[in-house]
């Protein structure tokens, strides 16, 4: 298998700028995941290493060999489009074995492929089907088939899942990630569903107008969003704007503009307008007179419930705290509902305040 | 109350095709029928006999026509169908100066009458010095089928977009590979419906044919044209029946072929 390495690669159409300075290493055997909105430039990324598009600036390269000169049919790549693109004129079997076959492999190799592909995505039997006779899921899966066959030394995924419905494609996750681990193969893959890159990747990359914002684990980026798009991209998160007011028993304190101070584990120089990012299952919420401050360590504002929506297993509450609209999320096992209006206290630890860059 | 109004719906829809169905039909049928009837006007009682299309063998001029005609019209299919064919592959998969005002060129020979076409031919072509004859003929029905081709593959290719010439190509597939193993088939029921349009185009047109053949050369429509003035005889019934059968067993040809390679 296969090492991915992107530097400085950029793309201009005119004066929009699709790439801009994008540099990442993708390692050996990796599930990497492209999260970002439309345009923001993911596509263009995964079409270049596919050598759809020529970079303008930067270098592409597959094991440490450059691929600009490469035309697509010889780059060793496999791809699954996002209609899958099976060829409508061809069987299952065509469709799967076609990569070999333009290879000339020999016609009994090409069959024992093509059987042991079926055998992986589970639809043997389905060899004689045309596509158009098969479920989205399953079509998916023969896309997918197609695309190993030749045993390229990278998959790239655009957008697998996004042509199915919510139920299909959180199963299809799972295979997917089943069958991208068992063969082995560098995987790059495009998708703008948060959920979807979390699953799925083994790190991500999240993009916007073209730039890489933060590269990471999906835990490390959702705990520690480096930007306010990528907090806000990948989960939800409220903000707090402040001022840092100097050190703490090891905390920096953070004044906010109504006087409420807040701190975080986090360091920044004394003085600097700062943004605090916390996730909204991190809050306890709690009665108006919380017990008596016995530990120090935990930031505790008071507040209004302003709304709730009930999900049956969680609760989502906004909540009017600190001049602004916190959003918390809270499992449901409270025993008493917390009713309109009702003051409240939010409580969390210092080490979920985030300090963004931006 | 729902079912009778049904029903009767459903008597009046056969009834209104079998109306269209008479309409098109009964004067084929007793034209083809007259070219077995010995009576040369057509007179009942019906008695059959081959006098007609024993005629016709033995007319040249007429069979003559019939020859250019076939020929003009295989080498009009050939010619145009193959040039529009690469047009159309060219305007949806390439980008290039002058892309759009192409396109929007092909349309106005389509809705220009035919009358007008045959004489800014003529004048053109005496001008040129190209002058009359087969070739020119055979140059006037090229331009005017070739937008006819470029519309029906277009529209063909367009349908399946470029993602499956993409995907041939990230599996390794070389131009000529993706070409012939994905396009070509794919562009196939396109390709041949645009063939039958540009052969019928030719074969059925009299105004230009009868604008660009110089004297003592003619095609059918323009041979039978002249006959009917002269005096109309049966053997144009008999020849008409044989282009007719031609044709249906071709339509039939098609409408199978149309099935086996088509998809969805």
């Amino acid at each position: 298998m296969s090492v991915v390495g992107i530097t400085k690669v950029a793309k201009r159409y005119g004066r929009v700028t699709a790439l801009e300075d994008v540099s990442m290493t993708i390692a050996d055997g990796e599930f990497f995941g492209l999260l970002g909105p439309s345009g923001g430039g993911k596509t263009t990324l995964l079409r270049s290493i596919a050598g759809f598009i020529d970079p303008d600036d930067g270098e592409i390269s597959i094991d440490g060999k450059p691929v600009k000169n490469i035309p697509i049919n010889k780059r060793d790549i496999g791809m699954m489009f996002q209609n899958y693109a099976l060829f409508p004129h061809m069987t299952v079997t065509d469709n799967i074995g076609f990569g070999l076959s333009v290879r000339h492999r020999p016609k009994a190799e090409i069959e024992a492929r093509v059987t042991e592909l079926l055998r992986l995505v589970r639809l043997e039997g389905f060899g004689e089907r045309k596509p158009r006779q098969l479920s989205g899921g399953q079509q998916q899966r023969i896309a997918l088939a197609r695309a190993l066959a030749t045993n390229p030394r990278v998959l790239l995924l655009d957008e697998p899942l996004g042509a199915l419905d919510k139920k299909l494609r959180e199963e299809m996750q799972f295979e997917l990630k089943q069958i991208q681990r068992n063969v082995g193969i560098t995987t790059v893959f495009v998708t703008h569903d948060q959920e979807e890159a979390l699953t799925l990747s083994d790190r991500i990359a999240i993009m916007s107008e073209g730039k890489v914002l933060q590269i990471g684990a999906p835990r490390d980026i959702y705990e520690r969003p480096r930007t306010r798009f990528a907090a806000g991209f990948l989960g939800t998160a409220n903000f707090f704007e402040g001022t840092v007011s100097g050190r703490e028993g090891g905390l920096t304190r953070i004044l906010l503009a109504g006087g409420t101070a807040i701190f975080t584990r986090d360091e920044a120089p004394e003085g600097r307008s700062v943004t605090i990012a916390v996730r909204p299952e991190k809050f306890t919420v709690g009665g108006a007179t919380p017990a008596p401050a016995s530990d120090a360590q935990v930031n505790r504002i008071a507040g209004r419930i302003a709304g709730e929506v009930f999900a049956g297993n969680s609760v989502t509450y906004r909540i009017d705290a600190a001049g602004r609209i916190v959003t918390v999320y809270m499992q449901n096992r409270m025993t008493e509902r917390l009713g309109p209006d009702a003051p409240v206290t939010l409580t969390w630890d210092p080490a979920h305040s985030i300090v963004l860059e931006d | 109350m729902a079912s009778t109004s049904g029903r009767t719906g459903g008597i009046f829809a056969i009834g209104y095709v079998g109306v269209i169905l008479l309409f098109l039909y009964v004067p084929i049928l007793v034209m083809m029928l007259m070219a077995f009837n010995a009576s040369p006007l057509y007179q009942l009682p019906f008695d059959f006999d081959l006098v007609w299309f024993k005629a016709l063998a033995g007319n040249d001029q007429l069979l003559t026509a019939a020859r250019n005609s076939v020929l003009i019209a295989i080498a009009n299919t050939v010619i145009a169908t193959t040039l529009g064919t690469l047009t159309a592959l060219a305007f949806a998969r390439y980008h290039f100066f002058g892309k759009s005002l192409l396109q929007i060129l092909l349309i106005p020979p389509i809705t220009i009458p035919w009358l007008i076409t045959g004489t800014a031919m003529l004048i053109f072509f005496f001008w040129t010095g190209i002058g009359r004859g087969l070739h020119a003929i055979l140059l006037g029905h090229v331009a005017l089928s070739l937008p006819y081709v470029v519309i029906i593959v277009g529209s063909r290719l367009k349908s399946y977009g470029v993602a499956l010439e993409e995907a041939a190509a990230t599996l390794g597939a070389n131009g000529w590979q993706t070409f012939w193993r994905v396009s070509a088939p794919l562009m196939a029921p396109g390709i041949v419906a645009a063939a039958l349009f540009a052969f019928a185009i030719s074969f059925d047109q009299f105004v230009i044919s009868y604008f660009l053949a110089p004297v003592g050369v003619s095609t059918l429509p323009v041979e039978i044209y002249s006959a009917i003035r002269k005096g109309f005889t049966p053997e144009i019934n008999a020849i008409s029946t044989i282009i007719i059968l031609a044709s249906m067993a071709m339509m039939l040809a098609f409408a199978r072929f149309s099935k086996f390679g088509g998809e969805r």
